[in-house]
């Protein structure tokens, strides 16, 4: 970690740096213009790679679920056959290994990304970034929550041989599409983006459908992919973490500011970045969400500790801080709707302001909570809140339910006392 | 209101903090109200003095 010396230490104006952070991150443009394969458009990609959730992270170190989409992975590419020879392959030191938000990628759960794969392009014209995302492959048995069998392989080579291609050459028809728009009608809908993208995953089918219709030929491939869409409402959740990851990056590096631009764990550490301390991760333990709703057939002692890049979304000030937003899922809250309203509110607390875009309808379309003070957090000992998805501790299992966990205090902890050594 | 007051009136307390004081006056049939606080950084005294000098900045 880097020590200033005495001399180093820089006065600033915290207040101001946080304004400008926020200013940059509520006045995104975020817009969808394509997909690519990630060897092809992700900066840094290697054909060796494969990109994961959270901070960094070394193989031995990996959680059940994130090896078991690596072995995903290494199987999908070609690249080993089963399980133990992908193990094998994965620990020999040829695979590199490193996190989506080095490569400005986000991805949900294990958040595997490897070169075959095709990602949304999402670019922010308004400050010239660009990111990326995998497809959602629906939920259960898939590869990001670790499942790697035959059906979880096969529908990942659909998904790059049909669904991408139809994809892109309806987004490319349509000249694109508004990103902000769909996320800010979608919280009007009943999403908070995280855990319900109902709304935003119709929106999105609306808009799509005829630009699929148009441009490809064959009906049975028209009529899979339009299923395949509407059959998972968290289509759009991919989509909806890569806006956030376009509009929070433009945050990054401002000299003084104490907003959070990165919130993302990769199942064993929860990691933070915050803007005036550079690329500089802040970690400690994942934790297993205390509360939660299981799957038929599973409990707490299947869960894996919180997992995935898609606390993007509460770091833009979206998923758990806007689910006064979204009454259909105040289970993982534990009861009602106001219980859901009264974590909006508490989020307001620990954040510089409200992104006007994006509104809460049940507090007369108030913004949502946005941009973490890491000061706020550590001076009234109240955390981010986010509401996620659980995967199986073991790999090869999948998704086991849904549910409620906050951001550790020691990673706040860590930064305050980083930013207090380099500015006065 | 006199000292004296408060042993001759109906109690009310505002309790801040710790939720067990809350507990025990409410078994004895006292009206409470909560305030939910904690100590800034948990009590935490390297992260509290880093606030100190961060706040207000």
């Amino acid at each position: 970690m880097h020590q200033p010396s005495q001399r180093e230490v820089r006065v600033v104006d915290i207040a101001e740096a946080n304004k400008e952070a926020l200013r940059r991150l509520v006045s995104a443009t975020p817009k969808l213009v394509g997909m690519g394969k990630a060897i092809d458009v992700v900066p840094g990609m290697k054909k060796n790679m494969l990109l994961h959730s959270g901070p960094p992270v070394t193989w031995d170190r990996m959680c059940g679920p994130m090896k078991g989409g690596v072995i995903a992975a290494l199987i999908y590419e070609g690249m080993a056959h089963a399980k133990e020879e992908a193990e094998t392959l994965a620990a020999s030191g040829q695979i590199e290994f490193s996190p989506c938000h080095h490569h400005q990628a986000v991805g949900p759960m294990a958040g595997i990304v490897s070169p075959s794969m095709p990602v949304y392009i999402v670019e922010n014209a308004a400050f010239g970034n660009t990111s990326y995302a995998t497809m959602n492959e629906g939920l259960g048995k898939v590869l990001r929550m670790g499942a790697y069998s035959p059906d979880v392989i096969e529908r990942l080579k659909w998904m790059e041989e049909v669904l991408y291609p139809t994809l892109d050459r309806a987004i490319r028809f349509l000249d694109g599409m508004d990103m902000k728009s769909i996320m800010a009608q979608a919280l009007h809908m009943g999403d908070e983006l995280h855990n319900r993208n109902r709304g935003a995953t119709s929106l999105f089918y609306r808009a799509i459908a005829p630009a699929i219709v148009r441009t490809t030929s064959d009906p049975l491939v028209i009529e899979r992919v339009l299923r395949f869409i509407d059959g998972n409402d968290h289509t759009f959740l991919n989509l909806a973490m890569a806006t956030a990851k376009a509009s929070l990056d433009p945050a990054r590096s401002i000299e003084g500011s104490t907003m959070v631009v990165c919130m993302a764990r990769n199942g064993t550490d929860f990691g933070i970045q915050v803007s005036g301390l550079g690329d500089e991760w802040f970690t400690a333990p994942a934790e297993v969400p205390p509360n939660a709703l299981y799957f038929a057939g599973f409990t707490k002692e299947d869960a894996n500790p919180d997992i995935g890049d898609s606390s993007i979304m509460e770091t833009a000030g979206l998923g758990g801080f806007a689910i006064g937003a979204a009454p259909a899922i105040v289970q993982f809250t534990g009861g009602t709707p106001r219980d859901a309203l009264n974590r909006t509110l508490s989020m307001y607390e620990i954040t510089i302001g409200e992104n006007t875009a994006y509104q809460v309808p049940y507090l007369n379309f108030r913004g949502t909570p946005t941009g973490i003070d890491i000061r706020l957090v550590v001076e009234k000992g109240l955390l981010p809140f986010i509401d996620t998805g659980i995967a199986h501790k073991d790999p090869g299992v999948g998704q086991v339910g849904a549910g409620l966990v906050d951001a550790p205090m020691g990673v706040f902890k860590k930064a305050i006392i980083a930013f207090s050594k380099m500015y006065a | 209101m006199k000292t004296i007051d408060l042993f001759t009136s109906e109690l009310k307390v505002i309790n801040v903090g710790l939720t067990s004081f809350k507990e025990s006056l409410e078994q004895e049939g006292v009206k409470v109200v909560q305030v939910d606080w904690r100590p800034p950084a948990g009590g935490d005294e390297e992260a509290m003095e880093a606030l100190r000098r961060l706040m207000g900045k």
